[in-house]
């Protein structure tokens, strides 16, 4: 069946089966816990931020193949990049996984998540350690700056 | 007969009318992603006969008006099939008196009517209240808001890996001070079927009032009330192929005589004055509010359908068809069943290393094949067994055992995308 195949593409299956960055980060400066209740998946993300930028970021937890691939991609696409561009790839994911509109080229790798389109139950998955992140980073923005909002 | 020994040709022998009662349940026929649908989530909701829908469809067509209160054809049509609803459901259960009978919208209401007019009221610091450990949240949370409000002491009694109630420990925890054991007679996540009346017995000789959870149980084997000596028995009528949106309290008389009303409203009333109300008899006391009219006629024509069945025969066919499941998915590789009581009701709740049940989920369902995945509303389970989540599949009376052989097949289909 085609949509499973675009769901658990190749990219997928490996970080599912190699999770990238699958330990806590110390020292950690963000960190916040993400939950689904509808499935009970948990994941954590540890981050550690210097002056804006993120200089190191794991996962942690329980999840289906789709939330560990995406939490596993997201840590290899986020390490180095600014908060605003970690910002800014969460819009650009959150595109991916819950519209039509064809996948960015600033997306790269992570244009795999857009197989979840085909399975409305899914998206969760796919956005839940993106959400997790947004909540670690806004820790940062309560505390230091108000970038937004 | 031992489970594991059960060869496929005994159980088509065993006389039951499978392919005939498909015929009764129309959405069997839809395709699911241009498979045929194969219904393994019963658990979480049964399938409608024609009967049912039928008894919905006439309801609205021909009798429908509010009851207990006109003095027209129409409103005297419809108390009387309500109340005729009633009185199925008594028999169902083989409770003494139609009174006996409260509808709700589901076992969530019941359990909370209960925890609300019942322990609340009675219980204090000093008291205890007993659940177990294989409990749905729905026959948790509302004994820990008990707890908070009365100052109650909560206590949970152990199941071992293979999800048996502790008897031991559980004799141990009963005392005076338990006012209330709150058990499942049918384990939701596992299946396992609780000895109930040995818990109930020992519960009632420390003078503890005890409320079943029969929502698992009611569709899947033969119940009578007064036969368990319970005091309060609580089920759905979706779980039973009925409609959603009715459920069935059942009461001691006299207990509910001595609670106050839970909600206050029309058709709960005797009398109504500024000063004072005077509230009306069980079980309308209990009843506030225009009921699910339709629904509690949905109800009773699934029980009839039920019944016409044989509950014997039916529960029957689907330990069989647990026995065969069980032996087909042990000798799938890398899978654990989690929950194996020696008896348990017609549920497999599983395990397959290295594969979530969500994606489980995703693979069968595009192959046509409906199973629950997740918590199940159970997390004190899933954190006994150290599993965030299970995948389920739940049989009922319609199910047979070529739809068995699809779940292996799709099963291996799985395992195959997630080969390492």
């Amino acid at each position: 069946m085609n949509e499973l195949r675009d769901l658990y593409q190749e990219v997928i299956l490996d970080h599912n089966h190699r999770p990238r960055n699958f330990r806590q980060v110390a020292p950690a400066t963000h960190h916040a816990k993400g939950f689904n209740p509808l499935c009970g998946d948990q994941v954590e993300i540890w981050l550690n931020i210097q002056d804006g930028i993120i200089k190191d970021i794991g996962f942690t937890g329980k999840g289906c193949a789709i939330s560990t691939a995406s939490a596993s991609l997201m840590t290899e696409a986020l390490r180095g990049k600014s908060v605003k561009e970690a910002l800014e790839l969460f819009e650009t994911v959150r595109t991916l996984a819950t519209t039509d509109i064809p996948p960015m080229n600033a997306a790269g790798k992570l244009s795999v998540l857009a197989g979840v389109r085909q399975f409305p139950t899914r998206v969760k998955c796919a956005t839940l350690p993106w959400h997790t992140l947004t909540a670690a980073l806004k820790e940062q923005e309560k505390t230091i700056s108000t970038e937004e909002e | 007969m031992s489970s594991f020994m059960v060869k496929r040709e005994e159980n088509e022998s065993v006389q039951f009318p499978v392919t005939q009662i498909r015929k009764d349940f129309p959405i069997l026929d839809t395709e699911i992603h241009g498979r045929k649908l194969v219904y393994l989530d019963n658990a979480a909701t049964t399938q409608k006969p024609v009967a049912v829908l039928n008894a919905l469809a006439w309801y609205y067509q021909h009798d429908n008006a509010n009851v207990h209160r006109g003095v027209h054809t129409l409103s005297e049509q419809a108390t009387r099939a309500f109340e005729a609803a009633r009185e199925t459901v008594r028999h169902f259960i083989g409770a003494g008196h139609a009174q006996e009978i409260i509808f709700v919208r589901s076992t969530t209401e019941a359990i909370n009517l209960v925890a609300q007019s019942f322990a609340r009221p009675r219980l204090g610091p000093g008291d205890e209240i007993l659940i177990t450990e294989m409990e749905h949240h729905s026959n948790i949370v509302p004994w820990q808001m008990i707890r908070d409000q009365t100052g109650a002491t909560l206590r949970v009694v152990p199941i071992n890996n293979k999800g048996e109630l502790l008897m031991d420990v559980f004799e141990q925890m009963v005392s005076s001070r338990t006012r209330l054991v709150a058990i499942t007679q049918v384990s939701n996540a596992l299946g396992t079927l609780n000895p109930l009346r040995e818990i109930i017995h020992k519960a009632k000789s420390h003078g503890a009032t005890v409320l079943v959870d029969g929502a698992q149980a009611v569709a899947h084997l033969p119940v009578n009330v007064r036969d368990l000596d319970c005091d309060f028995y609580a089920f759905s009528g979706h779980k039973l192929y009925g409609p959603t949106g009715i459920g069935i309290l059942y009461g001691r008389a006299d207990l509910l005589e001595s609670m106050p009303p839970w909600q206050g409203g029309g058709d709960m009333i005797r009398s109504v004055t500024f000063e004072h109300t005077e509230y009306n008899d069980i079980p309308y006391k209990f009843e506030a509010g225009t009921p699910d009219i339709a629904g509690a006629i949905g109800l009773a024509a699934a029980i009839h359908y039920l019944e016409s069945l044989n509950l014997v025969q039916v529960h029957a066919h689907e330990q069989a068809l647990l026995s065969y499941a069980t032996e087909k998915l042990s000798g799938l590789p890398n899978l654990r069943i989690i929950g194996e009581a020696p008896r348990k009701s017609s549920l497999i709740s599983f395990v397959v290393d290295g594969i979530h049940p969500h994606d489980i989920g995703t693979i069968l369902d595009t192959q046509g094949i409906a199973i629950r995945t997740g918590h199940h509303c159970a997390m004190p389970i899933m954190n006994h067994y150290g599993v965030a989540a299970t995948a389920r599949a739940s049989f009922a009376l319609y199910n047979t055992m070529e739809e068995i052989d699809v779940l292996e097949s799709g099963l291996l289909e799985v395992m195959k995308w997630f080969k390492k």
